[in-house]
């Protein structure tokens, strides 16, 4: 069946079975590998990107759900050059090590902050908590998001 | 912190040497840009799937794999019976069915005979695609006739127990080491049996024992086990994309395997998404991989699927032990004995050094003064997968750690004593360094006392105690668990450590480039630990040049020197060695080049960051970037002397670091439904000098959270019918952001007298220590309730039982 998802503002259009997971629509149809998997039954959050401005395991959906929807990746935090406040955060507090977790992280803590600016760390904690990270032991991932929080629109960027 | 402020900033802003800095990696991971292998297609590649055992114990009767080749997509489907005709030109067996593990056992790559664990590798298929090739597996009739399994280690070597190993011709389940031991035993076992004995006949002394179970746990990094094979067959070239911790060792394992000429062979492993142990074996899939190109002629993608990970790939753990204390009613401790019962699964596949066939576990008498100590290992096999040696074990210390300091807690609680004022008095001493034990292991250093202290303090221990005394006459149960920890890494020296008859040394590689620039080629590979910053920082250090000058190349064995590879914390012990080697190699032949150029004898200069200049007139000398220059110039060198910087080096470690470190963790436990809450945790380690403080911070912080996963939820538990009921992350549960508290963290540090910064390496200390404080801590809260101790996971239900005086067993298969 014919599937057209936007994707980071573009529009991709392919010919997949009607079971194909979203997440293997964008990473081998849209070829976007920003976005990974890790567990197959919606566990570990490493798939997670928005749909619609919302945050999805992406191995939880079918690409087919997805037609006609838009869909946001890691790849599509990054606007001008300039990277999102959240990307810079993750890299100032050491918020990755693997790095395969990541991109989900990232793109939870963005939502978080965009629905609450100035979340505590509590929330924050309670945010991330549908996903998976096995090096950082979370410390820093949350001082990431912090960090993002306080920097909201920051020119300071380095990486 | 170390003295790092008074560290040179470069232009840039990053410390010319030791000190926190950005990592370099996180410019593309933050991106997603990295380049996992599972981001890697290759034109005309194929997929493949593996068709698993649904059974823990089975002879294979027939396979019928017609109806899958049929299916449209399908290339290739691969049988045992298809591998046993394909002969193989190499030392290691005459056929392609089997392959060796890394502890001289064979390992079934497909089942030819029987199948001897749930999730073993049985057919193979090749498809255009993933969904094909899974859809194919389903179409794969075989006929099974199930045989009784041995899933209790305890029961594996009763007289009448299935033998799993018949292929070898084996009559019982013992596994027998390359030495020809059937047990491992370490220590002095007359000395240790009469103290032992003495003590039980001393009025004054007292003699505890504790049956001790490390449960079976896996490593699970997010990113499961796979890999990309090509085999040109016009050039003979075989390249592999694949998710291994040691590349190096790979090519030379599947050279041995494959009986294809080592220089034919590259390895390259990407980015790795999280290793800890799991990514050392050789596995079927990976060996399936490079058939499946033979056969194909194409590139062949295998990516393990979650369950796939967790049911086969390298377990960890699995250690059923029993261990005695004997100990003076002042607390002064005399003697340790410790019997174990090692479940190794169906094929002996541990990663460790030949000649430590238990791993470092006879480092368990741990960080106390006391002269008798005694181990007995006995290994079997069972039909579970194979593995052993993972999740950051540094070579079973995790076992040997959590054994003492959990029997220590027990010997605390017999003699009614603080299980810190215990501790405090056995410490080893500052001036009993190197300190030989009493199983051999020589400590290089330690200020072990000190480092006690700060955590004490941190934590506020006498005020800690003094709430859970308050919180106890309110019916509030509160716990402080203390670990205090050694480990020996950075394996290892080359007369003792051995892989496969891989002596545990690391090669080098620094180029100096014209203009100054460097590029440092390693053969350590990292799986997230930042080494692409951190060995910057080492050869910055060392040569006064901008860490961002300095490129660091992994995880290609074509364009790195040849070395073991990243696990039992040994990058920065070996390889970061290794670096500082090179780079001085580098820095006296840069003097030589300069005292040309100054028209002085080298003996004439002195050294500061990053320049030579003459002694006595500091404003005649050489930058390192004008000395590489000149070393390519028209300079006349003295006879002898060759031009260019470029420098390489081997490192053979003279002896291991042992870290250390003491944890204090704090929980509340809920005695109504056993809920355990890790309020607080802190973690004072001691890793010798750190070069980026940010990154050991956050190789500990990942440590602490395997600690509390260990502690209270994650199992790899078996029924009586051989079924793994931790096959998913459903079932095999993992710490998450709200179990984990904020981290508190501190340090001493005491460097290592014989590496050339004085690092130890801490990739794994936090997993290896963290454990028993938090087991402790949970016991400590259910003291009042007379546990002295339960096993891990402590689950709700499990502390709920113990409570209830019927702890749960997880030494045995659930009925």
């Amino acid at each position: 069946m014919e599937v057209t998802i936007t994707i980071n503002g573009t529009p991709v259009t392919s010919d997949v079975e009607p079971r194909t997971l979203l997440v293997h629509f964008v990473r081998e149809n849209a070829g976007l590998r920003g976005t990974h998997w890790g567990c197959d039954t919606s566990n570990c959050g490493t798939c997670v990107l928005w749909v619609d401005g919302s945050p999805v395991k992406s191995c939880t959906m079918l690409a087919a759900q997805a037609d006609g929807h838009e869909v946001t990746t890691v790849e599509g935090l990054e606007q001008g050059g300039v990277l999102d406040p959240i990307q810079q955060g993750f890299i100032e507090c050491h918020g990755l090590q693997c790095g395969f977790c990541t991109p989900g992280m990232m793109m939870t803590g963005r939502w978080l902050l965009d629905n609450n600016p100035n979340p505590s760390e509590v929330e924050i904690r309670d945010c991330i908590s549908g996903q998976i990270c096995r090096c950082t032991g979370y410390k820093n991932i949350v001082a990431s998001i912090q960090w993002a929080a306080e920097h909201p629109l920051t020119s300071e960027v380095t990486a | 912190m170390t003295a790092v402020e008074e560290v040179p900033l470069s232009a840039a802003g990053n410390p010319i040497g030791f000190g926190s800095m950005r990592r370099v990696e996180d410019a593309r991971f933050v991106r997603g840009q990295g380049n996992y292998v599972d981001d890697v297609n290759l034109p005309g590649m194929l997929h493949s799937a593996i068709l698993r055992s649904p059974h823990a114990h089975a002879r294979i009767v027939s396979i019928d794999a017609s109806a899958a080749e049929a299916l449209p997509g399908v290339v290739a489907v691969i049988t045992g019976k298809i591998l046993e005709g394909i002969p193989r030109p190499s030392l290691l067996g005459d056929n392609f069915a089997w392959m060796p593990t890394l502890s001289y056992d064979t390992q079934a790559v497909l089942a030819t005979d029987k199948v001897r664990f749930q999730g073993q590798e049985v057919a193979y298929v090749i498809a255009e695609s993933r969904y094909i090739a899974k859809d194919a597996l389903e179409l794969i009739d075989v006929d099974y006739e199930v045989l009784e399994p041995v899933m209790d280690a305890k029961m594996a070597l009763d007289a009448g127990a299935p033998i799993i190993r018949d292929d070898k011709g084996q009559t019982d389940n013992s596994i027998t080491d390359v030495h020809g031991n059937k047990t491992w035993e370490s220590g002095n076992a007359e000395s240790t049996a009469a103290a032992i004995a003495a003590a039980k006949a001393d009025p004054n002394c007292v003699v505890v024992t504790q049956e001790i179970m490390y449960p079976r746990v896996h490593p699970a990094p997010m990113e499961t086990c796979g890999s990309v094979s090509y085999l040109d067959k016009v050039t003979g070239q075989l390249t592999m994309y694949t998710t291994t911790q040691a590349p190096h060792a790979h090519r030379t394992v599947y050279a041995m395997v494959a009986g294809l000429p080592e220089q034919k062979i590259r390895i390259i492993s990407p980015d790795i998404g999280g290793g800890f142990g799991n990514k050392v074996p050789v596995y079927p899939g990976y060996v399936l991989s490079v058939i499946g190109t033979i056969v194909t002629g194409k590139p062949v993608k295998w990516i393990e699927d979650r369950n796939e990970n967790l049911t086969s790939t390298g377990f960890a753990r699995d250690y059923h032990m029993t261990a005695s204390i004997a100990a003076t009613k002042e607390g002064k401790i005399l003697a340790v004995d410790v019997d174990v019962l090692a479940d190794h699964g169906a094929f002996n596949g541990v990663a460790q050094p030949t000649n430590y066939p238990a791993g470092f576990f006879n480092i368990f008498s741990g960080s106390y003064d006391y002269p008798d100590a005694h181990c007995k290992v006995t290994p079997v096999y069972t039909n579970k997968a194979p593995g052993g040696v993972a999740y950051a074990c540094s070579f079973r210390i995790t076992e040997a750690a959590y054994v003492i300091e959990r029997v220590v807690d027990c010997l605390a609680q017999e003699l009614q004593m603080d299980p810190a004022e215990l501790r405090l008095k056995n410490l080893l001493r500052p001036e009993q360094f190197p300190y030989t034990s009493p199983t051999g292991w020589e400590y290089d250093s330690g200020q072990y006392e000190k480092t006690m202290r700060v955590a004490m303090e941190m934590a506020g221990y006498d005020e800690l105690r003094r709430e859970q005394a308050e919180k106890r006459t309110r019916g509030e149960y509160m716990g402080i668990g203390i670990s205090f920890f050694t480990e020996g890494v950075g394996a290892g020296p080359r007369r003792d450590m051995d892989i496969l008859g891989l002596g545990m040394a690391d090669g080098i590689e620094l180029r100096v480039h014209p203009t100054g620039k460097a590029q440092l080629r390693l053969s350590v590979q990292s799986q997230g630990q930042g080494h692409e910053t951190t060995f910057a920082q080492i050869v910055a250090h060392e040569l006064g040049i901008p860490p961002e000058d300095i490129e660091v190349l992994h995880g290609d064995t074509d364009n790195t020197p040849f070395g073991l590879g990243t696990y039992g914390s040994r990058s920065t012990p070996v390889s970061g060695a290794a670096a500082s080697v090179v780079a001085r190699k580098v820095r006296d032949r840069a003097r030589i080049v300069a005292a040309a150029a100054l028209e002085c004898a080298p003996d004439d200069l002195d050294w500061e960051l990053g320049r030579w200049y003459v002694k006595g007139d500091r404003e005649r000398g050489k930058t390192i970037a004008e000395i590489a220059l000149l070393s390519h110039s028209s300079l006349e060198l003295p006879e002898g002397v060759e031009g260019h910087l470029d420098a390489t080096a081997v490192y053979n470690p003279p002896s291991l670091t042992y870290p250390y470190g003491c944890y204090i963790c704090v929980v509340d436990v809920d005695p109504g439904t056993g809920q355990v809450k890790v309020r607080r945790f802190i973690a004072v380690d001691d890793c010798g000098t750190r070069i980026n403080p940010m990154i050991v911070e956050g190789q500990v912080h990942g440590g602490l959270a395997d600690g509390v996963g260990m502690a209270l939820m994650e199992l790899i538990a078996f029924d009586t019918d051989g079924n793994n009921l931790g096959g998913s992350f459903m079932d095999y549960l993992l710490p998450t952001a709200v179990e984990c508290p904020d981290w508190e963290l501190g340090e001493t540090v005491t460097p290592s007298p014989h590496h050339p910064i004085g690092a130890k390496g801490v990739g794994e200390s936090a997993t290896v220590g963290s454990p028993a404080a938090v087991v402790n801590a949970v016991i400590d809260a259910l003291s009042p309730f007379g546990v002295r101790h339960a096993d891990m996971p402590l689950t709700p239900a499990n502390v709920w039982r113990a409570i209830q005086g019927n702890a749960i067993r997880v030494d045995m298969a659930i009925e």
